[in-house]
């Protein structure tokens, strides 16, 4: 990891984008810094962390429990008047969302600023949520950076705005931002930050020293909508909206955040760079009014370039409309006429595919033989690499004894999802086994729902999974809602022992924080047990054991809790270690004549066994096998063995 | 900001692999060294789940103008440095174009699909023959084998980054990719970095 706190100014470096938004924050003083792993916004949290185990720094930074915590917390920071941050991936922020509403109703007192990272073309998520509709719906200003050098710009400034408004700034970035590197030239990291104290003792409605709430509601809300008029003045002069073109251009190119960076190569590969002007929005909410007029008066085309929904589109029209006495009647061009795409993210091909019609100019193609046979040629000769589980991973073995479970149980059983790694169990990787996937906790929350239909004849065993960290971000309600109202399910909770697919951030099941202090783990099957669920554990890479529990529980009424416990195969702990040495004992293995039909490459399919297509054997990658064993107990012929490693 | 002048502005290379083999390392190591040298430097980059196993490709955009978007235009790569023999192909397919410069590590790192025998690899002969067809200059090299032989597999990605500054096609040099690895590494882990890129730059050369 670099040592973004430690860069002197004006020096430049190659940051990432959240790397960068870290650095801004360092530089406007930030002091707290709450969050939930979700990428593409880890790293942010990550970095600050790892910043923070430094004593000299004076910043407490923490993963909580979730992202609507996590904002809690962050504000409280804000109530008793230090710098401070809450950072999440986009679905995270609908969690958080409840509290959002309150706390830009009710104010701040020290700057406080949101970062949520959004998916466009779900890259790592399961959706393409959008971030800006939520500064619009909770009446907040938002920043989208357009860079790098931005990113760390605008964070920075965020909190100044924070403090000028005393409302919470939401900053919208992107993965193409987020976890793309680009040059930022650092500026000054001040030395000392304010001290903590909560002013409780004032007049109920004083915003310095009252009690900090949303009511008197119609009070609050307009002190909340005269912050954002306040914010949407300031806009007007911000640096971060900039424009280049001709004064008059034919066509006024309106984009924000990376989107910015693609429509300049667009326009520059096309040659129209005296034919359209880029207007680049920083300030994307509220829109600056007069600054928007101004533009939109220098030509009657306006295109917008946006990911993934069109909301500067939307918000531009309705200005348009609004002024249309004075800057008269607009053609329109983005995504409501079809000619972008209203999903996936954007980049220069799609955008060159838009303009170029519009502006009457050719397309420059590509040596259309050359791309035949290039195509050709990676149809035949790359096969597809299908997502799949890594070698030693204990979610494999899970869902092979999930699978094999619900199969010779015989009742068309089926397993609801959330988010993980383990999602991927929707996929042959997982041998299918997962049949809806929803949010955090979400197939927890389903499974309480079918194990009540029972009532309509629903005669199919019921689980749901969910990983250990998922556990106590959203999985825990669900549980105590199946047990009250005496559902008839089994959770299976996958304990890879840390929030594994975005790094290995600890959970409050783990024993120590995010700055590296010993923490209090709390412990799944004991939380479970008081709760009032039946609870077993078991090492998913017994697969007799686990198995044979699991055909105890889905056959027993009420709620059951299996847990199963074993580390991520890339767990620092784990990592290049080997339990088991593997062979194939080529003289029992059986081949294409055992009857198996080869199931313990066919399907089992871990990257360390590999079909041997000479021998027509089964045989162990020695540099790819994790040695976690657990094949050893699917071969039927005994010819897969293992031997503990001293 | 500096006066130099590349042999493309901007210059597009992609760096690609399979999840797992250190693409991002290579990436941010020569993103780094251009980036000290004052050139405008764009990395575009993603990862999390979906690269489990899966391909994975970094674009560098390398200016002495301006930053440029963290993502190539279709067919407009001008250097290809490859982990994996097949991931060489998958990003011709996209990005090549006949004047393209491909540098790639021989070693194949099988697919789910191949391994469980659903799917068939080609053969060595075979890709080296559909590489070369598809670009202006085509390197081999068995960076995997000789990074073992090193002392670590993972010095494949510097025997890469070696072959890369090989070729001359970017202002990269052995005594800028020393001092950053000097803040990096000490003593034997130095010099395994030093030996894996001598051998990648030489490796090249010698073709």
């Amino acid at each position: 990891m670099t040592d973004i706190g430690s860069y002197p100014e004006n020096s430049r470096h190659l940051l990432m984008g959240n790397e960068a938004i870290v650095r801004g924050a360092l530089e406007a003083g930030v002091q707290m810094a709450a969050g939930y792993p979700g990428t593409p916004s880890s790293e942010i949290i990550e970095n600050l962390a790892a910043l923070s185990k430094d004593p000299s720094r004076k910043l407490y930074v923490e993963w909580s429990v979730n992202e609507k915590v996590a904002l809690e917390v962050a504000s409280s920071a804000s109530f008793a008047g230090l710098k401070t941050m809450a950072v999440m991936k986009q679905p995270g922020l609908n969690v958080a969302a409840d509290y959002l509403l309150h706390l830009s109703g009710s104010g701040v007192r020290g700057p406080m600023v949101l970062v949520s990272a959004d998916d466009p073309g779900a890259l790592s998520s399961v959706n393409e949520g959008e971030t800006r509709h939520y500064a619009k719906l909770m009446e907040v200003p938002l920043l989208e950076p357009g860079d790098f050098q931005e990113a760390k710009d605008m964070v920075k400034w965020a909190f100044e705005l924070s403090d000028i408004i005393r409302n919470l700034v939401l900053v919208r970035t992107v993965t193409r931002l987020s976890h793309a590197s680009g040059t930022v030239v650092m500026g000054q990291i001040p030395e000392d930050g304010n001290k903590a104290f909560f002013k409780h003792n004032g007049f109920i409605l004083d915003p310095n020293e009252g009690v900090i709430m949303s009511p008197p509601v119609e009070y609050k809300h307009s002190e909340q909508q005269r912050k954002l008029k306040q914010a949407a003045e300031l806009f007007e002069t911000s640096p971060f909206n900039t424009y280049e073109g001709p004064d008059k251009p034919e066509l006024l190119l309106i984009t924000s955040s990376i989107c910015s960076l693609y429509s300049r190569e667009a326009v520059h590969l096309l040659g129209l760079q005296d034919r359209v002007g880029i207007l680049k929005i920083g300030t994307t909410w509220p829109l600056p009014r007069n600054l928007m007029q101004k533009h939109l008066a220098s030509t009657d085309k306006i295109f917008f370039v946006e990911e993934v929904l069109p909301f500067l589109e939307e918000e531009v029209k309705i200005l348009a409309a609004e002024l249309a006495g004075d800057i008269g009647v607009k053609q329109f061009f983005g995504k409501k006429d079809g000619r972008l795409p209203m999903v996936g993210e954007m980049n220069p091909d799609k955008i060159m595919a838009a303009l170029a019609p519009i502006m009457n100019v050719t397309l420059p193609q590509r040596d259309m033989a050359y791309a035949a046979r290039a195509n050709a040629v990676a149809f035949g000769g790359s096969p597809h690499r299908e997502a799949t589980f890594c070698p030693g991973c204990p979610h494999r073995a899970s869902f092979f004894t999930l699978n094999t479970a619900l199969t010779m149980d015989n009742r068309n059983g089926f397993v609801c999802g959330d988010i993980g790694c383990y999602s991927m169990a929707v996929l042959p990787a997982g041998f299918s086994t997962l049949k809806t996937l929803h949010a955090m906790g979400s197939g927890t929350g389903v499974a309480s729902g079918f194990g009540k239909l029972s009532l309509f004849g629903l005669d199919q065993p019921v689980l749901s999974v969910c990983g250990d960290s998922t556990f106590f971000h959203s999985a825990m309600p669900p549980l105590v809602n199946a047990i009250h109202n005496q559902s008839d399910m089994t959770l299976v909770v996958l304990d890879n022992s840390g929030t594994a697919m975005t790094g290995f951030q600890p959970h409050p099941g783990i024993g120590h924080d995010a700055m590296g202090q010993t923490a209090h783990s709390i412990d799944i099957p004991s939380v479970c047990r008081a709760m009032g669920a039946e609870v077993r554990v078991c090492d998913p890479f017994d697969l007799e054991q686990s198995r044979d529990t699991l055909l105890e529980l889905i056959d027993r009424k009420g709620v059951n809790v299996l847990v199963l416990k074993q580390a991520c195969a890339l767990s620092p702990e784990k990592k290049s270690t080997k339990r088991y040495e593997m062979k194939v004992d080529e003289a029992v293995c059986a081949g294409e004549t055992c009857g198996c039909n080869r199931l313990c490459t066919r399907i089992f399919s871990c990257p360390g066994l590999v079909w041997d297509k000479e021998s027509k054997r089964a045989r162990i990658d020695e540099v790819t096998c994790a040695g976690c064993g657990f094949c050893a107990s699917i071969c039927p012929r005994h010819a897969i063995q293992r031997k503990e490693v001293a | 900001m500096t006066h130099m002048t590349l042999k493309a502005d901007p210059f597009n290379l992609i760096v690609t692999g399979v999840g797992g083999q250190g693409n991002v390392m290579t990436s941010r190591a020569v993103g780094n060294m251009l980036s000290q040298l004052g050139l405008h430097v764009t990395i575009g980059e993603t990862f999390g789940a979906s690269q489990r196993g899966g391909s994975v490709m970094s674009h560098l955009r390398i200016s002495a103008k301006s930053s440029w978007s963290p993502q190539i235009p279709l067919g407009q790569a001008h250097m290809i440095v490859s982990m994996e023999p097949t991931e060489t192909l998958r990003v011709l397919k996209d990005y090549g174009h006949p004047g393209v410069t491909v540098i790639t590590n021989t070693r194949p790192f099988y697919p789910v699909g191949v391994i469980s025998g659903q799917l068939n690899y080609p053969k060595d002969e075979e890709i080296r023959a559909w590489i070369s067809e598809l670009s202006a200059r085509a390197f081999f090299l068995n960076a995997t084998e000789k990074a073992v032989e090193i002392g670590n597999p993972v010095l494949g990605n510097v025997i890469m980054a070696g072959a890369l500054a090989g070729t001359g096609e970017l202002p990269l040099s052995r005594e800028i990719f020393q001092a950053i690895m000097a803040t990096r590494f000490k003593d034997d882990k130095l010099r395994m970095n030093m030996e894996a890129f001598d051998w990648g730059v030489k490796s090249v050369k010698t073709e």
